[in-house]
């Protein structure tokens, strides 16, 4: 108790030895070090290597997402776990990575640390996050798939009926349609449209 | 051909004494069987006419057709082939993606034709309530159609065709 009272006492004196030029300069450019510190962690954390070196993430839903247009294409785009699973906004992105805390405990206390398990939790994972996209407006598709630059005329006649009427009115969303199209799907008995 | 013997030859020279007298009849089965298929003409397969030891160019991928029309039926109870791409469909314990459009509760938003009467009949002829888990795997019957050139020639007849010479 004493110790933090001692060091409150440092905190309220103004500075003897040190100019008020060098401590908001000073505190200026250690602020952008942590700044950029925290972002450069923050985005570490949204690499793939980050996701797939757990194995329940490397050995499940990674293997899965491989075989699909996301993963591999034409045209060299990738779209990886962050692309879909992290909104891009930042006060969204830090509300979601604290939510990914709840996940540190899991790993921790192996919810899903065997397959088994993993597919015992798959109808779960699945909906939270059909949820979450569902919420908003699937953001993630959006960030690359805006419906505004689509043009409909090459799409097939299936997908142009669809986008042109559904989608454009906004009573679906992609992910009312696109499910599983990253992973493989959990028992769809009960889900909406299955 | 006679390049792949002289390689044995070389192969087996180099080898002890022992192993050479127990190969030598080997050699010679060996010679004498590539002589009798220098002696045959080419059969002509799907494979094209490239020797075995050699790797033939495959042919480039065809596309799925994908234009959404319906096709006619070669006869009437030829199940429909699929007239647009089903890469990734799911059709397994935990989903089936063909029914989210084609099941009797889908087809009003769908817009797809339903699966026929048939799909609920059990092997009794009792009608079910969903789908018969006899028809579930679409793809043993339906599938989709390639652009691509037919590797063999169709002598397929329609049916009018036979009925319209016999006339």
């Amino acid at each position: 108790m004493s110790t933090i009272k001692k060091y409150l006492k440092v905190l309220k004196r103004p500075s003897v030895h040190y100019s008020l030029g060098f401590l908001t300069l000073g505190g200026f450019i250690a602020g952008i070090i942590f700044w950029g510190a925290f972002n450069t962690a923050l985005e570490v954390t949204n690499t793939e290597e980050f996701c797939t070196g757990c194995h329940e993430m490397r050995d499940n839903v990674f293997e899965e997402l491989k075989t699909t247009i996301h993963y591999t294409n034409r045209s060299g785009v990738r779209a990886t776990c962050s692309d879909c699973h992290v909104p891009h906004n930042w006060t969204d992105k830090i509300a979601r990575k604290m939510q990914a805390s709840k996940e540190v405990w899991a790993k921790i206390f192996g919810t899903i640390d065997t397959r088994e398990k993993f597919l015992e939790h798959r109808r779960q994972l699945a909906g939270n996050e059909w949820r979450r996209l569902k919420a908003n407006d699937s953001l993630e598709c959006r960030n690359c798939h805006n419906f505004e630059f689509m043009d409909l005329t090459r799409q097939s006649k299936r997908a142009m009926d669809q986008h042109s009427t559904a989608l454009a009115s906004g009573e679906k969303t992609c992910i009312d349609c696109h499910k599983g199209i990253a992973h493989h799907l959990p028992d769809m008995k009960g889900v909406e449209g299955w | 051909m006679f390049n792949l013997v002289n390689m044995f030859n070389i192969r087996l020279l180099k080898k002890s004494l022992p192993a050479l007298v127990a190969s030598v009849a080997l050699l010679t089965s060996v010679s004498f069987a590539s002589l009798t298929y220098a002696g045959q003409e080419y059969i002509s397969t799907l494979r094209g006419e490239v020797h075995l030891n050699k790797e033939p160019q495959a042919p480039a991928i065809a596309k799925v057709e994908n234009t959404d029309e319906k096709r006619q039926r070669a006869y009437p109870m030829q199940p429909p082939t699929i007239p647009h791409k089903v890469d990734n469909y799911p059709v397994n314990k935990n989903a089936n993606k063909c029914m989210s459009c084609h099941a009797r509760d889908r087809a009003e938003e769908s817009q797809a034709p339903m699966v026929s009467v048939t799909h609920f009949m059990n092997r009794d002829g009792n009608f079910l309530a969903e789908i018969s888990p006899r028809r579930y795997f679409c793809n043993q019957c339906h599938v989709v159609q390639l652009d691509s050139k037919p590797l063999v020639e169709n002598e397929f007849q329609d049916v009018y065709n036979i009925i319209g010479e016999k006339k």
